[in-house]
């Protein structure tokens, strides 16, 4: 799916950047390598404060909720979750999915986290790959051999928007989840929404 | 002399010649399984077999202490390492075949016959290999998506992959006394419901927690194996735009 128009947003927004840009030649709007890494450095330092911070469970999801929310690219993983079905959401169902998803990924990813508790994520480096910044890191979990998790950085958005641990893509891995949740509800996305509240 | 063990590496050789390979269209997000009704039933067994050992729970083999499952996992995987060695000189990996060979010379004498995987704690970590990534590199195609029953995940090629393996394993050739031999496969095989437990969690969430547990296997099988291979070629590694999706709304 590739964007046909131009919203008023952004409309405004390249009209903001032009100026931008006249008032600083040399700046860009778009982030740099070194700022995605840092992006990703500073998460990873969020999420170790939580999971140190000896919270309840409850309390830490939504601490990762808030965490997913301020570093993560959240539409974009959400559209592209609900894929093909998106396009015949209304726009509540959409704004609905999204808040379901959000909290949906934390407890499933927070539960994961819980793994890392005296292990540590190591910032190996990032690359611009098309409009997209990969950082790579090590985790080094206690009793497991070292493994790779790559984060993807959106060049515009300056936000994560995919993850992949040792190859697998968490994007995919949501799209086929949800899809089969959908199914499971012969496509009713309200059902879906509602199951989606209860899991992760 | 041709002996019987020669046989099933020809036998699977054949079979490679018979390898799938999607048209057009025919694997979509990467994923070709033209046998997918017969595969899901093999799941739907595989996983209670799972289940029935322990798997989505407690007991069973997680009961276990860890200390002895990593022993048995570290043993399993010392008597791998022949085979890893095997298959990287195949692939003309000579460095990482050689690293294998002093990892096995240190585990099996220092490591006290592979009970501690002393080898990666002074710069040798584990390095598997096996006849799959072999044919991978020799550039037979990965063929269809496959569930075996009792093995799991795997995909035509890695199937045949499997069977030469056992051929292969210099082991084997060692004419071991009757009850010995059978050690070796009995130890392989705890190493596998030892490895079950380590990554339980993980599993868990895969098998019991997803809301199409089979789709998810295959997924995830797919996309580990075509990394831990270095396969970037084959279906998913397509670059995901972070910009060419409506996101209106969400």
């Amino acid at each position: 799916m590739t964007r046909h128009f131009l919203t008023r947003r952004d409309l405004v927004a390249s009209g903001a950047a032009a100026a931008l840009c006249a008032l600083f030649p040399g700046a860009a709007l778009a982030v740099s390598s070194a700022q995605a890494a840092d992006l990703v450095e500073r998460m990873l330092v969020d999420i170790n404060r939580v999971i140190d911070s000896g919270k309840s469970e409850t309390a830490m999801i939504a601490d990762f909720e808030r965490i997913f929310r301020t570093y993560g690219d959240m539409p974009y993983i959400a559209a592209y979750a609900m894929g093909a079905d998106g396009r015949r959401a209304s726009p509540a169902q959409k704004k609905a999915f999204t808040n379901a998803f959000a909290g949906y990924v934390s407890r499933k990813y927070g539960k994961q986290f819980r793994k890392f508790i005296g292990g540590q994520l190591e910032i190996e480096g990032s690359r611009k790959v098309k409009n997209a910044y990969q950082v790579s890191t090590t985790a080094l979990l206690r009793g497991q051999s070292p493994f790779d998790v790559t984060f993807f950085v959106g060049e515009k958005s300056g936000r994560f928007y995919n993850m992949y641990v040792e190859g697998v893509n968490m994007l995919l891995t949501e799209r086929t989840e949800i899809g089969a949740m959908l199914d499971r509800r012969r496509g009713d996305i309200d059902a879906m929404i509602a199951d989606l509240r209860r899991a992760g | 002399m041709p002996t019987l063990k020669t046989l099933p590496p020809v036998i699977a050789v054949l079979f490679l010649t018979a390898c799938a390979v999607p048209g057009p269209g025919d694997a979509p997000d990467g994923i070709f399984d033209p046998q997918e009704a017969g595969n899901r039933r093999v799941h739907a067994f595989n996983k209670r077999v799972d289940s029935a050992l322990g798997g989505g729970g407690e007991g069973g083999a997680s009961a276990i202490p860890a200390p002895v499952l990593e022993g048995v996992s570290n043993v399993a995987d010392t008597l791998r390492l022949p085979q890893t060695v095997v298959n990287q000189l195949l692939q003309a990996r000579l460095g990482r075949a050689t690293r294998n060979t002093l990892r096995f010379g240190v585990n099996a004498t220092v490591g006290l016959a592979g009970l501690f995987d002393v080898a990666g704690r002074i710069g040798l970590p584990e390095d598997k290999s096996d006849f799959g990534e072999t044919l991978h590199v020799w550039g037979f195609p990965e063929g269809a998506y496959i569930e075996l029953p009792l093995i799991g995940p795997a995909t035509e090629r890695e199937a045949v992959g499997k069977v030469v393996d056992v051929a292969l394993n210099p082991l084997g050739y060692f004419n071991l006394p009757d009850p010995e031999r059978y050690y070796s496969v009995g130890i392989r095989a705890a190493g596998k419901v030892a490895d079950r437990v380590a990554y339980g969690d993980t599993l868990d969430t895969l098998l019991y927690d997803s809301a199409d547990s089979y789709a998810q296997t295959r997924n995830s099988y797919l996309a580990y194996r075509r990394y831990q291979i270095g396969d970037t070629e084959t279906g998913a590694a397509d670059y995901i735009d972070p910009e060419a999706l409506d996101t209106e709304g969400f």
